[in-house]
């Protein structure tokens, strides 16, 4: 199991590598000078111009830039934001739980509707209710996210006013964070209130970012059933005389859900991808829309150290699904 | 029964530390998050709706709605018959900000009115480097040309001021109205120093403006209280607060759906909409931009006036307009200012549509071909470069002028744009800063901005001595009448092409009162009032 472990590690290596010089790289494919940008339709004069790059390091040739910010990033230090002026982990860090708590959110709604849809089609598999469900999936699949959220936005708190527009929780609630997770923190200060109103902040942007994982886990879940009811055991089962639901939820179900947490696991990129747009049309205080912002302000190092923090945390939560998946799977380790 | 009671209890204790139920409180959706809150260290609108317009004051104001200069923390001023010498006469007994983090133990005086100034341009205050904020710039403070102009800032007494310019600049006195020339406090700024605690100044703002700052959660909600102490009177509203909403449609549905009171910036396709509807109001007013398009005068045959002339006859204009802002509509331009600001000259008329003469005289100058520029960002002032130059190429091509499209990047354009020897026509435009002429006149077109935002290379002898002589002078109503004559030079001359002045728009709920639109493009929340 260890050396399965170390073997997993030393792989991720050449993989943060790339990282670290395509996050580097992007930001300065991307057009537009980020000293120009600062000074807006002002323009700055050439002597003042040169002045700010050396200010700012942009001076140094480019390997000596990068050279610079893998030894930074390497200790720790993720620079200071050219715009704010404040420290780039501490402001992902005053973020990064808003992120968690809707993608949370939009995973336990992806879960809870996806693994019974998806056990429900397999075993109807070919009615009308299967047929519908993966055509459903396929178009919640492709559905541009922008669109969706702001449909549902002006369907939902528009026209019929059941769900608050944007923004995390109402703004008569006002207390200090104590975990940064909304709905705990409402919790621990006793404010039930205060936790119905972050909840209902909750429920759109979870949906909108929940759509895609839900259609991916619905076929995911179905063709993994599928599957798995072909199996000699569960033809076993069911000769036993075991009722259909024992034989669907215990013997066939268990089996199926080994490549459904891998899917699940797999998800937390495609959340974080979708927080970026999720989180700009809800107002909500995130590090998508942070990140965003950054990019329209050429902020060059909260947009590279942004990144780089991101990606360590899909490496990390995929290295994780990795051991689990050897947890759960034996057979894994030993190959 | 029981568990029921001890609900009960929790809502009740929720409902108490929820908030002062009478308290009046005013929600403004507002469109990005401020970068921080000192004013002297921002550029964007959006920080200075957040820091300046909010918590802090200037010596002197703009009016309310207009660009007029009126009195601020300053009562009075002198300026010396040679423009040299500003001597201002400040308030007696303004209070800074009490909070819970700062508790001041003097009132607001002449030393806090040099500090804030000295901090900006002056490199042994150890508030204007790294000490205080890594990579300070100073972008305002530069980008006006403070350090060209200003010699020195002397306290005189405690309620007198003096400030001694190095050439007479009759614009400066509506620089010390912009957001830069914040007044901030010396007593608060020396505690923080002593504390170890410099980069608090930045982010627990204290100053003697309307509101004062309570909390900021990053990204998210700003909150501000009415100021008990403030000078001119505490406002009617008690609590104040930004919630930060960046997608326009998100922002408006927010107001339709009572979650904010105001709301700047609706999307262009959504003004139908809420014009229809009965809960809010739009509001607009002219901006204080205008777009154009930038000759090189310099380049045959477009030295000359008529060639200019006739391709502006050759564009139809008012289609263009509404071809480019639909909905949202644009007052044409008819000088390089717009209507809001004093000086504007009522008598001058534009180029009139006429593709006809147009055709003539470009024929006879031989002009065939001309390069077009365009490029990809939307500004305030023109929403769509690509769109203009297309439609402005297919009038020209009406009038036998082939024109070629040349696209840039942002950033990459305005560089390649502003060279001398440039060819062709430049589509650009400017949202001007402290509501001078001066700010549009000898930005734009000064012999001495050639090569830097003079695009058309135009250095015309007549207009240079106007606008020049209007900086030197402090006399309104003569300043006045020099950027008159200064815009019909400019009309003779017709070194660009002017499009439009776009409207800027706010969806304010009817039961807010007292909110204006200002053509300077902040939003202001003293003096607004909101019926329960």
């Amino acid at each position: 199991m260890l050396r399965y472990l170390l073997n997993k590690i030393v792989l991720v290596l050449p993989t943060l590598i790339g990282i670290t010089i395509c996050a580097f790289a992007f930001v300065r494919l991307l057009p537009g000078d980020p000293i120009l940008a600062m000074a807006g339709e002002h323009g700055v004069s050439p002597a003042r111009y040169e002045e700010l790059k050396e200010q700012f390091g942009y001076n140094l040739p480019i390997w000596q830039q990068y050279a610079h910010y893998v030894r930074d990033a390497a200790t720790g230090n993720f620079g200071v934001s050219i715009s704010s002026k404040r420290p780039v982990i501490e402001d992902f860090m005053t973020l990064f739980p808003a992120t968690i708590e809707l993608s949370v959110f939009a995973l336990i709604f992806a879960m809870v509707l996806g693994i019974p849809a998806g056990i429900f089609a397999a075993v109807k598999r070919g009615s009308w209710f299967d047929q519908g469900l993966m055509g459903t999936a396929l178009v919640g699949y492709s559905m541009p996210i922008f669109w969706w959220g702001l449909l549902l936005i002006i369907f939902f708190s528009g026209y019929l006013g059941w769900t608050p527009v944007s923004g995390r929780i109402g703004l008569q609630f006002f207390f200090k964070p104590i975990t940064g997770f909304m709905t705990i923190d409402t919790l621990l200060y006793g404010k039930w209130d205060a936790f119905r109103s972050a909840l209902s902040h909750l429920v759109l942007p979870a949906v909108v970012l929940g759509t895609i994982p839900l259609a991916v886990i619905a076929r995911q879940t179905r063709s993994a059933m599928l599957e798995v009811l072909g199996e000699d055991y569960v033809r076993t089962a069911r000769a036993k005389g075991l009722s259909s639901t024992r034989v669907i939820g215990v013997h066939a179900l268990r089996n199926a859900l080994i490549p459904v947490v891998t899917t699940i696991g797999l998800q937390v990129g495609a959340l974080l991808a979708g927080a970026i747009l999720t989180e700009t049309i809800f107002a909500w205080p995130g590090i998508g829309k942070w990140m965003v912002d950054s990019i329209f302000k050429r902020d060059y190092v909260v947009v590279q150290s942004g990144l780089l923090l991101i990606a360590l945390i899909v490496m990390a939560v995929n290295l994780i699904v990795d051991v689990l998946y050897a947890v759960i799977n034996p057979r894994i380790r030993a190959a | 029964m029981k568990k029921k009671l001890t609900f009960a209890a929790a809502l009740l204790a929720a409902s108490v530390l929820g908030g002062v139920a009478n308290a009046k409180t005013l929600v403004y959706c507002s469109e990005a998050s401020p970068a921080n809150f000192d004013p002297g260290t921002t550029t964007g609108g959006n920080d200075f709706d957040a820091s300046s317009r909010t918590v802090y004051s200037r010596l002197v104001e703009f009016k309310h709605g207009g660009t007029e200069v009126v009195p601020g923390l300053a009562d009075k001023w002198e300026i010396s018959d040679d423009g040299l010498v500003y001597t201002f006469h400040l308030h007696p007994g303004v209070k800074f900000q009490t909070t819970d983090f700062f508790k001041p133990t003097r009132d607001f005086n002449a030393d806090d009115v040099v500090f804030s100034f000295d901090r900006q341009f002056n490199k042994e205050n150890p508030w204007n480097g790294e000490k205080y904020l890594p990579n300070l710039t100073w972008d305002y403070y530069t980008g006006m040309d403070m350090p060209k102009y200003v010699a020195k800032w002397e306290k005189v007494d405690d309620l007198t001021v003096k400030l001694t310019l190095t050439e007479p600049n009759a614009p400066m006195l509506a620089n010390l109205g912009m957001d830069f020339a914040s007044i901030v406090s010396k007593e608060y700024a020396d505690q923080l120093e002593k504390d170890g605690k410099m980069a608090d100044f930045s982010t627990k703002p204290i100053g003697t403006g309307p509101f004062q700052f309570v909390d900021y959660q990053l990204d998210s909600v700003i909150r501000y209280a009415a100021n008990p102490d403030y000078f001119k009177g505490k406002e009617k509203i008690d609590d104040l607060v930004f919630a930060i909403t960046p997608d326009a449609t998100a922002r408006i549905q927010k107001v339709l759906a009572g979650e904010c009171d105001i709301a700047p910036y609706p999307n262009p396709a959504d003004i139908g909409m809420i014009k229809a509807n009965n809960d809010v109001t739009l509001m607009d007013q002219a901006g204080l931009n205008i777009g154009y398009m930038s000759y090189n005068t310099t380049i045959p045959p477009l030295d000359k006036p008529e060639v200019r002339h006739a391709l502006n006859q050759a564009i139809d204009r008012e289609s263009l307009i509404k071809s480019l802002f639909q909905d949202a509509g644009a007052t044409p331009a008819v000088n390089l200012i717009p209507p809001t600001m004093w000086s504007w000259d009522k008598d001058v008329k534009s180029d009139a549509y006429d593709p006809e003469a147009a055709k003539k005289v470009l024929a006879d100058a031989g002009l065939k071909e001309i390069q077009l520029w365009a490029s990809d960002r939307v500004r305030p002032y023109n929403p769509n470069f690509a769109r203009a130059a297309e439609l402005i190429q297919a009038d020209w091509a009406k009038v036998g002028v082939k024109a070629e499209i040349v696209n840039y990047e942002w950033t990459k354009y305005r560089e390649e744009g502003k060279k001398k020897d440039r060819p062709g026509a430049f589509q650009i435009g400017w949202t001007g800063d402290n509501g001078d002429p001066d700010n549009f006149f000898a930005t734009l077109f000064a012999c001495s901005a050639i090569g830097v935002s003079n695009y058309s290379s135009w250095c015309d002898k007549d207009f240079e001595d106007l606008i020049q002589k209007a900086k030197k002078t402090s006399d309104q109503a003569e300043r006045t009448k020099l950027y008159e004559e200064a815009q019909v030079v400019f009309q003779k001359q017709a070194p660009a092409f002017l499009l439009a002045h776009s409207q800027v728009y706010a969806v304010v709920r009817k039961n807010v009162s007292g909110f204006m639109m200002d053509p300077l493009g902040i939003h202001r929340f003293d003096g607004v009032d909101k019926a329960e």
